[in-house]
């Protein structure tokens, strides 16, 4: 028997801040109504918020999925953008390649990969320069009460 | 809510079926099912917002008459602030008080009075820093925080411990009434003037050693209605207000957190519900960390703003304003804590709601999701609402969870789609 699965796809829309977001809080939603720890809703959410982010500033947007199984979900985001050139430098906290302009909107902490990392159980970034990134991300999720 | 209490009825003969109501709920707790609407109990949070709506007026708020104080020997009324804001001319705080003594209660306890020791006892928790976390979140409007235990779970921890205003002056003002009269408590009756539902609501199940803080839940519009005849008979009132221009202060949005953090902390006053459910998704991805205090209200402008209500929120507003200017409340004093912190606790334990869980066991609730987003994925989003749900999205749950027909969609009627 192949496991319960529930894919949940966005695409990233790119540059419109008033947009980004969307996907991450449509994943929420449905982690409430699938009755999910919430704690484990936040992770989720954050990580996934957090990769929008990055899409919308670094790569005109992109792709992001969510595959939800009864004990975790995994996360997708991938996009076609300029690539990540120092993958160890760009995990540093505080480490941001953000313009001012953005920095001036309160995005580009350099918080993005590293609050990824931190709220997820696991995570592997796949980068080429000049063809683009994928993340993928795995949240363990808490049995249920 | 009390699930097994309805805060909010329909006279049926009054309601078109129109989706006014429906489409405006903030949980979408509203179905038009044969015509009228509906309300799935379980997600209402007592807003109010489908009363103040509906153009037929349809939708009643429940409260309880001023005849049912008579079963009490002595009576004591709980005035709100905002109850303050709905009469013109008013020079003094006291003519409404002495105005309560003439329709029938023997005490007055200001409910601004309580707001100023709750306010006193929030300052001190914040200062000795036995805050659960933070940001810490006002509960002082019980229709935001039925929202938390319905559908923000992550933050129930962050909802302040504190009893509310209200429960606070009901608390004191029943010490009070024993202490002066010798009564029995069961001969001593104590009633909130509601501006709102949810106060009703809450109000209904806010116990203090097993016993009912306020034995009853009356309206602001029942009792202005009482008051305005007795007012003008009154020539010089007795002094009674005890308050002072911080209390009456908790009327309106803001006016919680203006009195918080002396020495510069951040806080966040929003009112209105599209407001306060943006502000709690944020709390919720972690967005607003670095806030210390969030003062909401579902209610647009605050406690004026409650359904309840005489006069336009925003004209109570000035109303309330004035009379914290006017010289007669030259104090604005900050009243002296008469009770230890601890007694403005809340005793009761508060419960999430499953009531948007759809189903309680994990791989079914997959299984369902699915059949929803397939469903979803068929329909127009118009959203129009003819199918008595108030989005495609909840007439797909409809369909999977609550036996709607398919054909309840006029998309699924159109000829393309044959049977």
């Amino acid at each position: 028997m192949s496991e319960e699965c529930l894919r949940l796809e966005f695409e990233v829309d790119a540059e419109n801040f008033a947009s980004a977001g969307t996907a991450s809080e449509a994943v929420k939603t449905r982690l409430k109504k699938l009755g999910i720890d919430p704690r484990d809703i936040r992770r989720v959410a954050i990580a996934m918020y957090e990769g929008e982010m990055n899409m919308v500033i670094h790569a005109r947007g992109g792709r992001a999925v969510a595959d939800v199984y009864g004990d975790r979900v995994e996360i997708l985001l991938s996009d076609k953008g300029p690539g990540i050139a120092d993958l160890d430098l760009a995990m540093r906290e505080g480490y941001s390649t953000a313009s001012e302009n953005i920095r001036s909107l309160g995005f580009g902490a350099g918080m993005g990969l590293p609050n990824m990392k931190r709220n997820t159980d696991a995570m592997r970034v796949e980068s080429v320069l000049g063809v683009g990134t994928d993340i993928y991300m795995t949240v363990k999720l808490s049995a249920r009460q | 809510m009390d699930r097994n209490q309805v805060f909010v009825t329909l006279d049926a003969d009054k309601c078109k079926g129109c989706i006014t109501c429906m489409k405006r709920c903030p949980t979408e707790a509203i179905r038009v099912r044969g015509g009228k609407a509906t309300v799935l109990y379980e997600r209402c949070i007592a807003c109010g917002e489908c009363v103040r709506c509906c153009p037929y007026y349809a939708k009643k708020a429940v409260y309880d008459s001023i005849e049912d104080i008579s079963r009490f020997k002595y009576k004591v009324a709980l005035p709100p602030p905002a109850l303050y804001g709905q009469f013109n001319n008013l020079k003094d705080v006291d003519y409404i008080l002495e105005g309560l003594l003439k329709i029938g209660f023997d005490d007055v306890y200001e409910v601004s009075l309580g707001a100023e020791f709750v306010g006193e006892a929030l300052n001190g928790m914040i200062e000795s820093k036995k805050l659960l976390k933070k940001p810490l979140i006002s509960a002082a409007c019980p229709a935001v925080v039925e929202l938390i235990l319905l559908k923000f779970h992550d933050l129930k921890d962050n909802i302040s411990g504190l009893l509310t205003p209200a429960e606070a002056a009901a608390k004191l003002a029943r010490e009070k009434a024993e202490a002066e009269t010798g009564l029995d408590p069961g001969e001593i009756g104590v009633y909130y003037i509601s501006c709102c539902p949810a106060y009703v609501s809450a109000l209904e199940k806010s116990r203090d050693g097993g016993r009912r803080l306020v034995d009853g839940a009356l309206s602001v519009r029942e009792i202005y209605l009482r008051l305005i005849n007795e007012m003008p008979k009154i020539e010089t009132p007795k002094k009674m207000r005890r308050s002072g221009g911080k209390g009456l202060s908790w009327a309106t949005s803001g006016g919680e957190a203006a009195e918080l953090f002396g020495d510069g902390g951040v806080c966040i006053a929003a009112d209105g519900l599209e407001n306060v459910t943006d502000i709690l998704k944020q709390v919720e991805d972690g967005k607003l960390d670095g806030v210390d205090f969030i003062e909401l209200n579902a209610c647009s402008g605050g406690c004026v703003g409650g359904v309840l209500n005489v006069e336009n929120p925003f004209i109570a507003k000035a109303k309330i304003n004035a009379l914290k200017r006017d010289s007669y409340l030259p104090e604005n004093r900050e009243a002296p804590l008469e009770k230890p912190p601890e007694f403005f606790i809340q005793e009761r334990e508060r419960e999430l709601s499953g009531a948007f869980r759809i189903d309680d066991d994990i791989s079914r609730a997959m299984v369902k999701l699915r059949e929803i987003s397939e469903i979803r994925r068929c329909l127009a989003h118009l959203d129009c609402g003819i199918c008595g749900a108030p989005s495609c999205n909840a007439f797909s749950e409809d369909v999977v969870l609550r036996g709607q027909p398919l054909h309840a969609c006029v998309r699924f009627r159109l000829p393309e789609f044959g049977e």
